[in-house]
């Protein structure tokens, strides 16, 4: 019987394929005392064969799917298991110690670890600890006759099923086979679900037991729409969800359509509808779905796809290629929010007890000017190949807000004395995500040129949850009237002193959400790419003086989410 | 035996890219290859070896072959060394 499993739905659509399992094998093992060391060396050496054989594939996958760049950490493991050092090491201690090759591995490759890891003043070498980490795997997994999944090996359809995505693991997807993933944990915010939005693949996730419930190769049906699973389906069950996919198919046709309209409500009223991308790449995903801005351009990726910092001409390179790829629409790049659960190998950060209240984002730039310096000259080298602006990420004062614009200030002058072309039309806003600042945003809209609403982080710090802690994810509520005065509070403040309000968090793109935004009188809703159309089309349906009145009762009148929740339904009816 | 003192100008040294270039430029050849810095000398087709060393930017290294193809396994080393702008 067709098994059905509940999870969040992250990314819409409806796909069937065979389930794809990526989950880490079993690498443990027993010591053994072995008698015929040339048979365990020439064992090891069989499974260091078969390991560089896996990895020559994987990196010639690698290099056609992601460039030679991404593909060179393969090139490090290919060498390291052609090591005479550490392969001497190890088949030294098979001979005289007469101990089974996974018990010989792991000893000196341990050894070489802890070392790497021991070099503490050094980034790099501790980064290689995780090469030699990988390898290691490898090679064990080969002696223990177990499978590592290699999704860059994948060359037929399939569904990915994971405990979790990371970053890396997303790197490898081949969009061309992979038709979506179900996740064990997470949240439509999680990174998997952002991913998995911009890749456009349906995607659940939160699911709890999709990596228990679901064995590899058996057929699943992905509803990304109603975040469910269907287990080895019945074949009418298959052609239900077939035609349910392809009624999703027109609607997203029919979206297609609204491409190149103007984000305008039934009765006229123009707002700006932008897309959050992560690297330059994703620009022409924004372009595809009819983006009019970039609202939120996450720097961030320069940051985390490399082994230092990155140098002033990499990054201008990543803003003007942005810049240009809008053409002459705004991008607006946020500075480097790193700190919190986003940690870099080369810039080791203290363990805080709270992360997420510590040492991060604009609170690093302002006291590592040179890396804060740095990042602002390439924004101001790129302003002049398109529409560039600037936003700071967690300002909580005016005092920071200052001093942050007095360094863009600084650098512009050196750049414009030393002849270099810059924009002189960078508007420079800041992020409205932490409460404190939500309260005095009429001081601060004296200051900057817009203020950029991030509801993940606002609603987080408002409400005092973690929205990925489970206990206590009921708190996440953006629709809570407290969240909305705070959005209120900010959008007029800055339409007082002249100045605009967008909003580049989850929220903007929530069709719940989206008429009382409007209603507030948000300016521009900046999402992810794939919820561009979808909520152009909903605008049309929207007359924007109703939904000023929903938006008063939703924020005077509810006391609860559900209640404004209930409110919209009734007015968007 | 070849020897050949190098002065590192990489601003990040020795490490992870150009370490596995030049291993994998010693590795072509039959003769032992070492790479000396600080008094400790590795095996340089060990990628391991180079790395433990951690030979960082202005460093002096000496590199030896000893062996039927020292003077062309010296040769490729420093050709390597020059191109990728490694050390002078």
């Amino acid at each position: 019987m067709t098994k059905v499993l509940k999870g969040i739905a992250a990314s819409d659509g409806i796909a069937t394929a065979k389930a794809y399992m990526l989950v880490q094998p079993d690498l443990s093992f027993s010591k053994k005392t072995i008698e015929d060391a040339d048979a365990e060396i020439n064992r090891l050496a069989a499974a260091v064969e078969a390991s560089k054989k896996e990895l020559e594939v994987i990196k010639q996958k690698a290099t056609e799917n992601l460039g030679e760049e991404e593909a060179q950490v393969f090139e490090a493991h290919l060498t390291i298991l052609s090591d005479p050092e550490l392969f001497g090491q190890i088949n030294d201690q098979i001979k005289n110690d007469l101990v089974n090759a996974e018990t010989a591995l792991k000893n000196v490759t341990d050894m070489f670890i802890s070392m790497f890891e021991a070099m503490t003043d050094n980034a790099y070498m501790q980064e290689r600890a995780g090469d030699i980490r990988d390898v290691t795997k490898r090679v064990m997994a080969h002696l223990l006759g177990v499978t590592i999944p290699n999704p860059a090996l994948i060359d037929e359809e399939v569904i990915i099923v994971s405990h979790d995505l990371t970053p890396s693991d997303t790197a490898q997807l081949d969009r061309r086979y992979v038709k979506g993933f179900i996740t064990d944990i997470g949240g439509r915010t999680s990174h998997s679900a952002i991913m998995s939005r911009t890749l456009e693949i349906p995607a659940v996730v939160g699911s709890g037991s999709a990596t228990t419930d679901i064995a590899e190769g058996t057929t699943l049906i992905l509803d990304g729409i109603n975040g469910e699973a269907l287990i080895d389906p019945t074949a009418e069950e298959v052609a239900e969800y077939q035609a349910k996919a392809k009624a999703f198919a027109e609607q997203k046709a029919e979206w297609k359509k609204l491409k190149n309209a103007a984000s305008t409500t039934a009765d006229g009223k123009q707002v700006i509808l932008g897309a959050n991308i992560g690297t330059p790449d994703d620009v022409q995903g924004a372009n595809d779905n009819g983006a009019e801005a970039v609202g939120l351009f996450r720097s961030e990726f320069l940051y985390m796809n490399s082994d230092e910092l990155p140098s002033e001409e990499e990054q201008f390179q990543a803003y003007k290629a942005a810049v240009e790829g809008m053409n002459g629409k705004q991008v607006v790049v946020r500075t480097m929010d790193i700190g919190g659960d986003k940690e870099l190998p080369y810039l080791p950060l203290p363990a805080e007890q709270n992360p997420f209240l510590g040492y991060r984002a604009i609170r690093i730039s302002l006291d590592r000017q040179d890396i804060f310096r740095t990042q602002l000259r390439a924004l101001l080298r790129a302003s002049h190949y398109g529409k560039l602006a600037i936003m700071f990420p967690m300002i909580a004062t005016v005092q920071e807000f200052k001093q942050a614009k007095a360094i863009f200030e600084e650098e512009k002058a050196k750049l414009v004395a030393d002849g270099v072309p810059v924009s002189d039309n960078i508007e420079v806003g800041m992020m409205m995500e932490i409460p404190a600042a939500a309260m005095i945003a009429d001081k601060l809209a004296k200051y900057v040129d817009f203020f950029s609403i991030g509801t993940n982080d606002l609603i987080g710090y408002s409400m005092a949850a973690d929205r990925g802690n489970e206990r206590v994810s009921y708190l996440y509520q953006p629709y809570n009237p407290s969240i909305l005065r705070m959005i209120k509070n900010t959008i007029e403040a800055s339409h007082a002193e002249g100045k605009w309000t967008g909003m580049c968090g989850e929220m903007a793109g929530d069709q719940v959400a989206v008429p009382v935004l409007l209603g507030l009188g948000l300016d521009e809703f900046s999402m992810s790419a794939t919820s561009i159309l979808k909520t152009r089309s909903l605008l049309k349906k929207l007359d924007s003086a109703k939904m000023q009145e929903l938006a008063d009762k939703a924020v005077n009148e509810c006391e609860t989410s559900d209640e404004v929740v209930a409110l919209v339904e009734e007015y968007t009816k | 035996m070849e020897k050949k003192e190098f002065h590192v100008i990489a601003e990040t040294g020795i490490h992870a890219r150009p370490a596995t270039l030049l291993v994998q430029a010693a590795s072509g050849f039959n003769s032992d290859i070492n790479l000396t810095y600080n008094g400790k000398s590795v095996n340089l087709k060990s990628i391991m070896g180079v790395m433990s060393l951690g030979v960082g930017q202005n460093a002096d290294v000496e590199i030896t072959a000893e062996g039927d193809d020292e003077a062309e396994a010296i040769a490729a080393i420093t050709e390597t060394m020059t191109k990728e702008g490694l050390a002078e």
